[in-house]
Protein backbone atom coordinates (compact mmCIF):
# COMPACT_ATOMS: atom_id res chain seq x y z
CA UNK A 1 0.00 0.00 0.00
CA UNK A 2 1.29 3.00 -0.99
CA UNK A 3 -0.75 5.58 0.96
CA UNK A 4 1.12 5.11 4.08
CA UNK A 5 0.81 9.02 4.80
CA UNK A 6 -3.02 8.36 4.73
CA UNK A 7 -3.23 5.81 7.23
CA UNK A 8 -3.15 8.85 9.83
CA UNK A 9 -6.21 10.27 8.04
CA UNK A 10 -8.40 7.17 7.49
CA UNK A 11 -6.89 5.77 11.08
CA UNK A 12 -9.10 2.91 11.88
CA UNK A 13 -11.15 3.92 14.43
CA UNK A 14 -12.22 6.73 12.54
CA UNK A 15 -13.53 4.46 9.38
CA UNK A 16 -15.03 2.16 11.61
CA UNK A 17 -17.13 5.34 13.23
CA UNK A 18 -17.84 5.85 9.34
CA UNK A 19 -19.11 2.22 8.98
CA UNK A 20 -21.46 2.02 11.92
CA UNK A 21 -22.56 5.64 13.04
CA UNK A 22 -23.91 5.94 16.41
CA UNK A 23 -26.73 7.43 17.26
CA UNK A 24 -28.47 8.01 13.91
CA UNK A 25 -32.01 7.75 14.92
CA UNK A 26 -33.95 10.44 14.50
CA UNK A 27 -35.02 12.37 17.65
CA UNK A 28 -38.65 13.24 17.37
CA UNK A 29 -39.54 14.97 20.55
CA UNK A 30 -35.82 16.98 20.35
CA UNK A 31 -34.80 20.23 23.15
CA UNK A 32 -31.95 21.23 20.55
CA UNK A 33 -32.10 20.93 17.17
CA UNK A 34 -28.95 21.39 14.99
CA UNK A 35 -28.45 21.69 11.25
CA UNK A 36 -25.30 22.60 9.20
CA UNK A 37 -24.63 22.72 5.75
CA UNK A 38 -21.03 23.18 3.92
CA UNK A 39 -22.21 24.83 0.81
CA UNK A 40 -18.74 24.53 -0.79
CA UNK A 41 -18.65 20.67 -1.18
CA UNK A 42 -22.80 19.78 -0.03
CA UNK A 43 -22.10 18.14 3.40
CA UNK A 44 -24.95 18.17 5.84
CA UNK A 45 -25.59 17.44 9.13
CA UNK A 46 -28.49 17.21 11.40
CA UNK A 47 -28.32 17.24 15.15
CA UNK A 48 -31.14 16.39 17.77
CA UNK A 49 -30.69 16.27 21.80
CA UNK A 50 -33.02 15.60 24.40
CA UNK A 51 -32.19 17.21 27.79
CA UNK A 52 -33.16 15.65 31.22
CA UNK A 53 -34.53 17.64 34.04
CA UNK A 54 -30.95 18.51 35.16
CA UNK A 55 -30.35 20.27 31.85
CA UNK A 56 -27.54 16.99 30.81
CA UNK A 57 -27.56 15.70 27.48
CA UNK A 58 -30.16 12.56 27.96
CA UNK A 59 -30.25 11.41 24.52
CA UNK A 60 -28.33 12.14 20.75
CA UNK A 61 -29.98 11.53 17.60
CA UNK A 62 -27.35 12.16 14.54
CA UNK A 63 -27.38 12.12 10.45
CA UNK A 64 -25.22 13.44 8.24
CA UNK A 65 -24.48 12.96 4.18
CA UNK A 66 -20.80 13.65 3.30
CA UNK A 67 -17.06 12.14 3.40
CA UNK A 68 -15.63 9.64 5.92
CA UNK A 69 -14.10 12.48 8.26
CA UNK A 70 -17.66 14.68 8.55
CA UNK A 71 -19.58 11.52 9.20
CA UNK A 72 -17.00 10.01 11.79
CA UNK A 73 -16.79 13.59 13.71
CA UNK A 74 -20.51 13.55 14.05
CA UNK A 75 -20.75 10.12 15.59
CA UNK A 76 -17.60 10.52 17.76
CA UNK A 77 -19.80 14.03 18.91
CA UNK A 78 -23.03 12.27 19.39
CA UNK A 79 -21.09 9.94 21.72
CA UNK A 80 -19.04 12.17 23.72
CA UNK A 81 -21.48 14.89 24.85
CA UNK A 82 -23.65 12.59 26.61
CA UNK A 83 -24.43 13.29 30.00
CA UNK A 84 -22.78 16.78 29.51
CA UNK A 85 -24.48 20.46 30.47
CA UNK A 86 -24.74 22.69 27.85
CA UNK A 87 -21.87 24.50 29.24
CA UNK A 88 -19.69 21.15 29.50
CA UNK A 89 -20.35 20.94 25.83
CA UNK A 90 -19.59 23.99 24.42
CA UNK A 91 -16.51 23.67 26.49
CA UNK A 92 -15.59 20.33 24.73
CA UNK A 93 -16.53 22.19 21.37
CA UNK A 94 -14.05 24.77 22.00
CA UNK A 95 -10.98 22.67 23.04
CA UNK A 96 -12.09 20.43 19.84
CA UNK A 97 -11.22 23.12 18.03
CA UNK A 98 -8.60 24.32 19.67
CA UNK A 99 -7.51 20.85 18.84
CA UNK A 100 -8.01 21.43 15.08
CA UNK A 101 -6.15 24.72 14.69
CA UNK A 102 -2.88 23.24 16.79
CA UNK A 103 -3.73 25.54 20.11
CA UNK A 104 -3.84 24.03 23.66
CA UNK A 105 -6.61 21.56 24.21
CA UNK A 106 -7.93 19.44 27.35
CA UNK A 107 -7.38 16.16 27.72
CA UNK A 108 -11.04 14.95 27.99
CA UNK A 109 -11.50 14.55 24.43
CA UNK A 110 -11.28 10.71 24.13
CA UNK A 111 -11.42 9.34 20.84
CA UNK A 112 -11.68 12.69 19.00
CA UNK A 113 -8.00 12.93 19.49
CA UNK A 114 -7.58 10.68 16.47
CA UNK A 115 -8.74 13.31 14.63
CA UNK A 116 -5.67 15.32 14.91
CA UNK A 117 -4.08 13.90 12.18
CA UNK A 118 -6.91 15.80 9.97
CA UNK A 119 -4.33 19.03 10.78
CA UNK A 120 -2.06 17.55 8.34
CA UNK A 121 -4.70 17.63 5.41
CA UNK A 122 -5.86 21.48 5.99
CA UNK A 123 -8.23 21.44 3.17
CA UNK A 124 -10.14 18.65 5.26
CA UNK A 125 -10.39 20.52 8.58
CA UNK A 126 -13.74 21.74 7.53
CA UNK A 127 -15.03 18.27 7.27
CA UNK A 128 -14.18 17.49 10.97
CA UNK A 129 -15.65 21.01 12.36
CA UNK A 130 -19.07 20.81 10.72
CA UNK A 131 -20.82 19.15 13.40
CA UNK A 132 -19.19 21.18 15.83
CA UNK A 133 -20.15 24.34 14.66
CA UNK A 134 -23.72 23.34 13.89
CA UNK A 135 -23.94 22.20 17.65
CA UNK A 136 -22.75 25.53 18.46
CA UNK A 137 -25.16 27.47 16.85
CA UNK A 138 -28.14 25.20 17.69
CA UNK A 139 -26.99 25.65 21.68
CA UNK A 140 -26.57 29.58 21.20
CA UNK A 141 -30.40 29.28 20.04
CA UNK A 142 -31.86 27.11 22.10
CA UNK A 143 -30.18 29.27 25.33
CA UNK A 144 -32.03 32.41 24.95
CA UNK A 145 -35.14 30.16 24.47
CA UNK A 146 -34.07 28.63 28.14
CA UNK A 147 -33.72 31.80 29.96
CA UNK A 148 -37.42 33.19 28.80
CA UNK B 1 -5.14 13.02 -31.42
CA UNK B 2 -2.96 16.68 -30.96
CA UNK B 3 0.63 16.36 -29.80
CA UNK B 4 0.01 16.66 -26.51
CA UNK B 5 3.64 16.01 -25.62
CA UNK B 6 4.61 18.89 -27.72
CA UNK B 7 1.44 21.10 -26.18
CA UNK B 8 2.62 20.27 -22.75
CA UNK B 9 5.96 22.16 -22.91
CA UNK B 10 3.86 25.22 -23.22
CA UNK B 11 2.75 25.34 -20.38
CA UNK B 12 5.30 25.79 -17.20
CA UNK B 13 2.75 24.10 -14.61
CA UNK B 14 2.68 21.39 -16.19
CA UNK B 15 5.75 20.48 -15.17
CA UNK B 16 5.12 21.01 -11.41
CA UNK B 17 5.83 18.24 -8.81
CA UNK B 18 2.86 17.54 -6.42
CA UNK B 19 4.05 15.26 -3.11
CA UNK B 20 6.82 14.58 -5.10
CA UNK B 21 4.69 12.90 -8.17
CA UNK B 22 4.03 15.03 -11.92
CA UNK B 23 0.91 16.88 -11.55
CA UNK B 24 -2.05 15.19 -13.00
CA UNK B 25 -4.53 18.06 -14.11
CA UNK B 26 -7.87 16.75 -14.36
CA UNK B 27 -9.54 19.64 -13.25
CA UNK B 28 -10.09 21.48 -16.22
CA UNK B 29 -13.70 21.53 -16.23
CA UNK B 30 -13.18 24.42 -13.19
CA UNK B 31 -10.40 26.10 -14.56
CA UNK B 32 -7.30 25.46 -17.15
CA UNK B 33 -3.96 26.09 -17.25
CA UNK B 34 -2.49 28.59 -18.98
CA UNK B 35 0.69 28.91 -22.06
CA UNK B 36 3.40 30.58 -21.52
CA UNK B 37 2.20 32.98 -24.45
CA UNK B 38 -1.05 33.74 -22.44
CA UNK B 39 1.14 34.17 -19.15
CA UNK B 40 3.83 36.59 -21.28
CA UNK B 41 1.47 38.36 -23.24
CA UNK B 42 0.23 39.96 -19.69
CA UNK B 43 4.09 40.71 -18.34
CA UNK B 44 4.43 42.51 -22.50
CA UNK B 45 0.83 44.63 -21.16
CA UNK B 46 1.99 45.65 -17.94
CA UNK B 47 6.07 46.28 -18.54
CA UNK B 48 5.40 47.50 -21.84
CA UNK B 49 2.51 49.29 -22.70
CA UNK B 50 0.12 49.65 -19.12
CA UNK B 51 -2.33 52.48 -19.66
CA UNK B 52 -6.21 53.05 -19.90
CA UNK B 53 -8.43 52.63 -22.79
CA UNK B 54 -10.64 54.92 -24.82
CA UNK B 55 -9.46 57.98 -23.05
CA UNK B 56 -5.71 59.48 -23.30
CA UNK B 57 -4.20 60.67 -26.35
CA UNK B 58 -0.88 59.93 -25.77
CA UNK B 59 1.35 56.68 -27.24
CA UNK B 60 0.75 54.08 -24.32
CA UNK B 61 -2.97 54.34 -24.55
CA UNK B 62 -3.01 54.43 -27.69
CA UNK B 63 -1.48 50.96 -27.47
CA UNK B 64 -3.69 49.61 -25.50
CA UNK B 65 -6.36 50.43 -26.59
CA UNK B 66 -5.17 48.75 -29.85
CA UNK B 67 -4.58 45.85 -28.46
CA UNK B 68 -7.25 45.97 -25.96
CA UNK B 69 -10.16 46.39 -29.24
CA UNK B 70 -7.82 43.26 -31.22
CA UNK B 71 -8.44 40.68 -28.13
CA UNK B 72 -12.44 41.83 -28.47
CA UNK B 73 -12.24 41.04 -32.33
CA UNK B 74 -10.27 38.22 -32.04
CA UNK B 75 -12.99 36.58 -29.63
CA UNK B 76 -15.60 38.05 -31.99
CA UNK B 77 -13.99 35.77 -35.16
CA UNK B 78 -13.24 33.01 -32.49
CA UNK B 79 -17.04 32.29 -32.24
CA UNK B 80 -18.29 33.42 -35.54
CA UNK B 81 -19.52 36.63 -34.82
CA UNK B 82 -20.52 39.28 -37.40
CA UNK B 83 -19.27 42.13 -35.41
CA UNK B 84 -17.00 42.95 -32.42
CA UNK B 85 -19.68 45.40 -30.70
CA UNK B 86 -21.71 42.40 -30.06
CA UNK B 87 -18.39 41.00 -27.77
CA UNK B 88 -19.20 42.64 -24.44
CA UNK B 89 -16.75 41.96 -21.57
CA UNK B 90 -17.36 40.52 -18.25
CA UNK B 91 -15.68 39.08 -15.27
CA UNK B 92 -16.61 35.36 -16.26
CA UNK B 93 -19.72 33.36 -17.45
CA UNK B 94 -21.83 34.10 -14.52
CA UNK B 95 -21.85 38.16 -14.27
CA UNK B 96 -22.41 37.08 -18.09
CA UNK B 97 -25.81 36.13 -17.23
CA UNK B 98 -26.30 38.34 -14.67
CA UNK B 99 -26.31 41.16 -17.50
CA UNK B 100 -28.99 40.01 -19.11
CA UNK B 101 -31.31 38.71 -16.05
CA UNK B 102 -30.58 42.26 -14.94
CA UNK B 103 -31.14 44.05 -17.99
CA UNK B 104 -33.13 42.72 -21.55
CA UNK B 105 -34.86 39.74 -18.94
CA UNK B 106 -36.08 42.44 -16.44
CA UNK B 107 -37.81 44.52 -19.17
CA UNK B 108 -38.78 41.99 -21.13
CA UNK B 109 -40.50 39.02 -18.59
CA UNK B 110 -43.78 39.45 -17.44
CA UNK B 111 -46.21 38.10 -15.09
CA UNK B 112 -47.41 34.61 -16.27
CA UNK B 113 -44.53 34.07 -18.60
CA UNK B 114 -42.38 31.20 -19.19
CA UNK B 115 -38.24 30.92 -18.80
CA UNK B 116 -37.30 27.08 -19.84
CA UNK B 117 -34.22 25.79 -18.59
CA UNK B 118 -32.94 22.47 -17.91
CA UNK B 119 -32.14 20.26 -15.10
CA UNK B 120 -28.62 20.62 -15.93
CA UNK B 121 -27.75 24.21 -15.28
CA UNK B 122 -25.09 25.13 -13.47
CA UNK B 123 -26.12 27.21 -10.52
CA UNK B 124 -24.90 30.00 -12.63
CA UNK B 125 -27.41 29.95 -15.01
CA UNK B 126 -30.41 28.84 -12.84
CA UNK B 127 -29.93 31.28 -9.59
CA UNK B 128 -30.26 35.00 -11.24
CA UNK B 129 -33.74 33.50 -13.59
CA UNK B 130 -35.26 32.23 -10.02
CA UNK B 131 -34.48 36.03 -9.29
CA UNK B 132 -36.55 37.44 -12.17
CA UNK B 133 -39.20 34.69 -11.80
CA UNK B 134 -39.20 35.96 -8.21
CA UNK B 135 -39.66 39.42 -8.86
CA UNK B 136 -41.65 39.51 -12.15
CA UNK B 137 -44.35 37.03 -11.64
CA UNK B 138 -42.62 34.55 -14.42
CA UNK B 139 -42.35 30.88 -13.57
CA UNK B 140 -39.23 28.71 -14.55
CA UNK B 141 -40.30 25.52 -16.21
CA UNK B 142 -37.63 22.23 -16.97
CA UNK B 143 -37.50 20.12 -19.77
CA UNK B 144 -37.38 16.59 -18.67
CA UNK B 145 -33.88 14.75 -18.58
CA UNK B 146 -33.43 10.74 -19.16
CA UNK B 147 -31.72 8.94 -16.70
CA UNK B 148 -28.70 9.02 -18.98
CA UNK B 149 -27.97 12.70 -18.89
CA UNK B 150 -29.56 13.50 -22.01
CA UNK B 151 -32.85 15.44 -22.71
CA UNK B 152 -36.36 14.09 -22.57
CA UNK B 153 -37.47 15.63 -25.94
CA UNK B 154 -40.69 13.65 -26.37
CA UNK B 155 -43.10 15.94 -25.73
CA UNK B 156 -41.25 19.09 -26.61
CA UNK B 157 -43.63 20.43 -28.89
CA UNK B 158 -45.37 20.89 -25.72
CA UNK B 159 -43.08 22.17 -23.54
CA UNK B 160 -42.79 25.70 -25.49
CA UNK B 161 -45.91 28.06 -25.74
CA UNK B 162 -46.75 31.54 -26.38
CA UNK B 163 -45.79 31.90 -23.09
CA UNK B 164 -42.07 31.05 -23.16
CA UNK B 165 -39.73 34.41 -23.41
CA UNK B 166 -36.58 32.90 -23.14
CA UNK B 167 -34.61 29.65 -23.30
CA UNK B 168 -31.50 29.71 -21.02
CA UNK B 169 -29.48 26.46 -21.76
CA UNK B 170 -26.29 24.90 -20.88
CA UNK B 171 -23.90 23.95 -24.38
CA UNK B 172 -22.00 21.56 -22.59
CA UNK B 173 -23.00 19.88 -19.19
CA UNK B 174 -20.04 20.97 -16.81
CA UNK B 175 -21.13 17.82 -14.92
CA UNK B 176 -21.85 15.15 -17.02
CA UNK B 177 -20.77 16.56 -20.34
CA UNK B 178 -24.15 16.23 -22.25
CA UNK B 179 -24.05 17.86 -25.18
CA UNK B 180 -27.55 19.47 -25.94
CA UNK B 181 -28.55 19.63 -29.06
CA UNK B 182 -29.07 23.85 -28.78
CA UNK B 183 -29.44 24.96 -31.81
CA UNK B 184 -32.54 22.61 -32.75
CA UNK B 185 -34.12 23.81 -29.30
CA UNK B 186 -33.21 27.36 -30.21
CA UNK B 187 -35.29 27.16 -33.44
CA UNK B 188 -37.96 25.83 -31.72
CA UNK B 189 -37.71 28.64 -29.08
CA UNK B 190 -37.60 31.44 -31.81
CA UNK B 191 -40.99 29.66 -33.50
CA UNK B 192 -43.00 30.70 -30.34
CA UNK B 193 -41.19 34.37 -30.52
CA UNK B 194 -38.78 33.26 -27.21
CA UNK B 195 -35.23 34.48 -26.83
CA UNK B 196 -32.35 32.17 -26.70
CA UNK B 197 -29.44 32.37 -24.34
CA UNK B 198 -26.94 29.68 -24.30
CA UNK B 199 -24.09 29.18 -21.07
CA UNK B 200 -20.92 27.93 -23.25
CA UNK B 201 -18.72 28.54 -20.37
CA UNK B 202 -18.14 24.34 -21.18
CA UNK B 203 -18.30 24.57 -24.86
CA UNK B 204 -16.75 27.66 -26.47
CA UNK B 205 -13.23 26.20 -24.91
CA UNK B 206 -13.57 22.56 -26.04
CA UNK B 207 -15.52 22.73 -29.97
CA UNK B 208 -15.99 24.66 -32.96
CA UNK B 209 -18.80 27.20 -31.66
CA UNK B 210 -20.31 29.37 -34.41
CA UNK B 211 -23.12 31.60 -32.88
CA UNK B 212 -24.83 32.54 -36.39
CA UNK B 213 -25.28 28.79 -36.61
CA UNK B 214 -26.60 27.97 -33.41
CA UNK B 215 -28.42 31.42 -33.80
CA UNK B 216 -28.61 32.03 -30.00
CA UNK B 217 -29.61 35.72 -29.20
CA UNK B 218 -26.54 35.56 -26.39
CA UNK B 219 -23.99 33.58 -25.49
CA UNK B 220 -21.69 33.15 -22.51
CA UNK B 221 -18.18 32.32 -21.32
CA UNK B 222 -15.50 32.12 -19.46
CA UNK B 223 -11.90 32.88 -20.56
CA UNK B 224 -9.92 31.38 -17.92
CA UNK B 225 -11.78 27.60 -18.75
CA UNK B 226 -10.36 28.39 -22.38
CA UNK B 227 -6.07 28.75 -21.27
CA UNK B 228 -7.32 32.82 -20.59
CA UNK B 229 -6.70 34.35 -17.16
CA UNK B 230 -9.33 34.36 -14.47
CA UNK B 231 -11.20 37.68 -14.13
CA UNK B 232 -12.40 38.18 -17.77
CA UNK B 233 -15.59 36.77 -19.65
CA UNK B 234 -17.94 37.15 -22.22
CA UNK B 235 -21.49 38.01 -23.14
CA UNK B 236 -22.11 37.74 -26.67
CA UNK B 237 -25.35 39.16 -27.63
CA UNK B 238 -26.73 40.26 -31.23
CA UNK B 239 -26.95 43.63 -32.16
CA UNK B 240 -30.02 44.72 -32.35
CA UNK B 241 -30.91 43.06 -29.11
CA UNK B 242 -28.12 44.63 -27.52
CA UNK B 243 -28.83 48.13 -29.07
CA UNK B 244 -32.54 47.80 -27.27
CA UNK B 245 -30.96 46.72 -23.87
CA UNK B 246 -30.87 49.04 -21.12
CA UNK B 247 -27.28 49.73 -19.19
CA UNK B 248 -26.70 47.27 -16.53
CA UNK B 249 -23.46 48.90 -14.65
CA UNK B 250 -23.61 52.94 -14.62
CA UNK B 251 -20.81 55.19 -14.29
CA UNK B 252 -17.53 56.29 -16.66
CA UNK B 253 -16.57 54.96 -20.00
CA UNK B 254 -20.40 53.45 -20.54
CA UNK B 255 -21.76 57.20 -21.17
CA UNK B 256 -21.57 59.47 -24.05
CA UNK B 257 -22.83 62.63 -22.33
CA UNK B 258 -23.40 63.70 -19.12
CA UNK B 259 -25.32 66.57 -17.34
CA UNK B 260 -26.24 66.53 -13.62
CA UNK B 261 -29.32 65.18 -13.57
CA UNK B 262 -29.04 62.94 -16.76
CA UNK B 263 -26.82 60.80 -19.59
CA UNK B 264 -26.73 59.58 -22.82
CA UNK B 265 -25.86 56.19 -23.57
CA UNK B 266 -21.99 55.17 -25.40
CA UNK B 267 -22.15 53.31 -28.42
CA UNK B 268 -22.00 49.16 -28.59
CA UNK B 269 -20.01 47.49 -26.43
CA UNK B 270 -19.20 50.51 -24.28
CA UNK B 271 -22.50 50.69 -23.08
CA UNK B 272 -22.14 47.91 -20.72
CA UNK B 273 -18.51 48.39 -20.01
CA UNK B 274 -19.01 51.05 -16.66
CA UNK B 275 -15.50 51.91 -15.30
CA UNK B 276 -12.14 50.83 -16.21
CA UNK B 277 -12.82 47.29 -17.79
CA UNK B 278 -10.20 44.29 -17.05
CA UNK B 279 -7.84 45.18 -19.91
CA UNK B 280 -4.36 43.27 -19.15
CA UNK B 281 -6.78 39.97 -19.20
CA UNK B 282 -8.98 40.47 -21.89
CA UNK B 283 -5.29 41.19 -23.86
CA UNK B 284 -4.80 37.46 -22.21
CA UNK B 285 -8.00 36.08 -23.33
CA UNK B 286 -6.77 37.29 -26.67
CA UNK B 287 -3.50 35.70 -27.08
CA UNK B 288 -5.29 32.41 -25.57
CA UNK B 289 -7.40 31.97 -28.91
CA UNK B 290 -4.88 32.58 -30.84
CA UNK B 291 -3.50 29.49 -29.40
CA UNK B 292 -6.62 27.66 -29.82
CA UNK B 293 -7.03 29.19 -33.09
CA UNK B 294 -3.53 27.67 -33.82
CA UNK B 295 -4.15 24.46 -32.28
CA UNK B 296 -7.65 24.38 -34.38
CA UNK B 297 -11.30 23.50 -32.68
CA UNK B 298 -11.64 20.20 -34.74
CA UNK B 299 -8.62 19.18 -33.80
CA UNK B 300 -9.37 20.56 -29.95
CA UNK B 301 -12.83 18.49 -29.67
CA UNK B 302 -11.64 15.15 -31.65
CA UNK B 303 -8.55 14.93 -28.98
CA UNK B 304 -10.96 14.85 -26.31
CA UNK B 305 -13.46 12.41 -27.71
CA UNK B 306 -10.66 9.92 -27.81
CA UNK B 307 -9.52 10.69 -24.20
CA UNK B 308 -13.11 10.76 -23.27
CA UNK B 309 -13.48 7.48 -25.20
CA UNK B 310 -10.42 5.65 -24.12
CA UNK B 311 -11.66 7.09 -20.43
CA UNK B 312 -14.79 5.49 -20.32
CA UNK B 313 -13.48 1.70 -22.07
CA UNK B 314 -11.02 2.03 -19.00
CA UNK B 315 -13.35 2.98 -16.39
CA UNK B 316 -14.95 -0.11 -17.43
CA UNK B 317 -12.63 -2.04 -15.91
CA UNK B 318 -13.98 -0.60 -12.22
CA UNK B 319 -16.81 -2.91 -11.40
CA UNK B 320 -17.14 -0.50 -8.28
CA UNK B 321 -17.29 2.64 -10.28
CA UNK B 322 -20.64 4.43 -11.37
CA UNK B 323 -20.34 6.52 -14.33
CA UNK B 324 -22.78 9.58 -14.98
CA UNK B 325 -24.19 11.09 -18.10
CA UNK B 326 -24.62 9.45 -21.95
CA UNK B 327 -21.98 7.13 -22.73
CA UNK B 328 -21.05 7.51 -26.27
CA UNK B 329 -18.17 10.39 -26.36
CA UNK B 330 -19.61 11.69 -29.57
CA UNK B 331 -22.46 13.30 -27.99
CA UNK B 332 -20.68 14.37 -25.00
CA UNK B 333 -17.74 16.89 -23.75
CA UNK B 334 -14.83 15.95 -22.04
CA UNK B 335 -15.79 14.85 -18.66
CA UNK B 336 -16.42 11.65 -16.77
CA UNK B 337 -18.84 12.27 -13.73
CA UNK B 338 -18.35 9.31 -11.42
CA UNK B 339 -18.53 7.77 -7.99
CA UNK B 340 -16.90 5.11 -6.66
CA UNK B 341 -18.48 2.19 -4.34
CA UNK B 342 -18.86 3.85 -1.60
CA UNK B 343 -16.20 6.19 -0.85
CA UNK B 344 -17.95 9.84 -0.60
CA UNK B 345 -16.03 11.41 -3.35
CA UNK B 346 -14.25 13.83 -1.03
CA UNK B 347 -12.49 11.24 0.12
CA UNK B 348 -11.70 9.93 -3.07
CA UNK B 349 -10.34 13.39 -3.82
CA UNK B 350 -7.95 13.70 -1.04
CA UNK B 351 -6.23 9.69 -2.11
CA UNK B 352 -6.35 11.32 -5.76
CA UNK B 353 -4.72 13.90 -4.56
CA UNK B 354 -1.93 12.68 -2.89
CA UNK B 355 -1.13 10.75 -6.35
CA UNK B 356 -0.95 14.56 -7.95
CA UNK B 357 -3.97 13.73 -9.40
CA UNK B 358 -6.12 16.75 -9.50
CA UNK B 359 -10.13 16.37 -9.79
CA UNK B 360 -12.82 18.27 -8.75
CA UNK B 361 -14.90 16.67 -5.91
CA UNK B 362 -18.14 17.48 -5.04
CA UNK B 363 -21.72 19.40 -6.12
CA UNK B 364 -20.11 20.52 -9.24
CA UNK B 365 -22.05 23.97 -8.84
CA UNK B 366 -25.04 21.98 -9.92
CA UNK B 367 -27.26 20.89 -6.54
CA UNK B 368 -30.77 20.63 -7.76
CA UNK B 369 -29.01 17.66 -10.71
CA UNK B 370 -27.41 16.10 -7.60
CA UNK B 371 -30.80 15.53 -6.45
CA UNK B 372 -32.03 14.34 -9.37
CA UNK B 373 -29.09 12.03 -9.52
CA UNK B 374 -29.62 10.82 -6.44
CA UNK B 375 -26.44 11.40 -4.97
CA UNK B 376 -25.25 14.03 -2.82
CA UNK B 377 -21.96 13.73 -4.30
CA UNK B 378 -19.54 13.26 -7.40
CA UNK B 379 -16.19 12.79 -8.73
CA UNK B 380 -15.44 14.50 -12.16
CA UNK B 381 -12.28 13.95 -14.09
CA UNK B 382 -12.31 16.75 -17.03
CA UNK B 383 -9.95 16.89 -20.08
CA UNK B 384 -8.16 19.46 -22.46
CA UNK B 385 -5.36 19.72 -25.22
CA UNK B 386 -2.82 18.72 -22.71
CA UNK B 387 -4.05 15.79 -21.16
CA UNK B 388 -2.90 12.49 -22.66
CA UNK B 389 -4.00 8.79 -22.32
CA UNK B 390 -1.15 7.81 -19.89
CA UNK B 391 -2.91 10.42 -17.81
CA UNK B 392 -5.77 8.83 -18.17
CA UNK B 393 -3.91 5.27 -17.23
CA UNK B 394 -2.69 7.16 -14.21
CA UNK B 395 -6.08 8.24 -13.31
CA UNK B 396 -7.42 4.67 -13.70
CA UNK B 397 -4.86 3.01 -11.73
CA UNK B 398 -5.22 5.61 -8.98
CA UNK B 399 -8.76 4.77 -8.94
CA UNK B 400 -8.03 1.09 -8.33
CA UNK B 401 -5.28 1.99 -5.67
CA UNK B 402 -8.29 3.91 -3.93
CA UNK B 403 -10.80 1.42 -3.85
CA UNK B 404 -8.31 -1.09 -2.38
CA UNK B 405 -7.21 1.16 0.31
CA UNK B 406 -10.88 1.39 1.51
CA UNK B 407 -11.47 -2.06 1.19
CA UNK B 408 -9.21 -3.06 3.99
CA UNK B 409 -11.94 -1.97 6.61
CA UNK B 410 -9.18 -2.49 9.59
CA UNK B 411 -6.13 -1.13 9.02
CA UNK B 412 -3.55 -0.21 11.97
CA UNK B 413 -2.23 3.69 12.71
Amino acid sequence: MRFEELDDLYHATILEHRRHPRNSDRLEDPDITADGVNPFCGDEIHIQIALDSEGRVSRVGLQGVGCAINQATGSMLSDAIQGKTLDEVAALSRSFNDLMTGGPHSDGLGELTTLESVRQFPIRIKCALLAWSALDEGIEDYAPARSR
Amino acid sequence: MLDSGKIREDFPILSKKVYGKPLVWLDNAATSQKPRSVIQSLVDYYEGYNANVHRGVHALSIESTDAFELARQKVADFIHADAAESIVWTRNTTEAINLVANTWARDNIGAGDEILLTPMEHHSNLVPWQKVAQENGARLKFIPMHEDGTLDLENIDAIFGPRTKLLAIVHVSNSMGTINPVKELAARAHAVGAMVLVDGAQSVPHMPVDVNDLDCDFLAFSGHKMLGPTGIGVLYAKRDVLEEMDPFLRGGEMVLEVWYDRATWNALPMRFEAGTPNIADAIGLGAAVDYLQALGMENVRQHEVELTGYGLKRFEELDEVVVYGPQNPDVRGGAILFNAADIHPHDLGTIMDRQGIAIRTGHHCTMPLMRTLGVAATARASFYVYNTTQEVDTLVDGLKEALEYFAHEVRGA
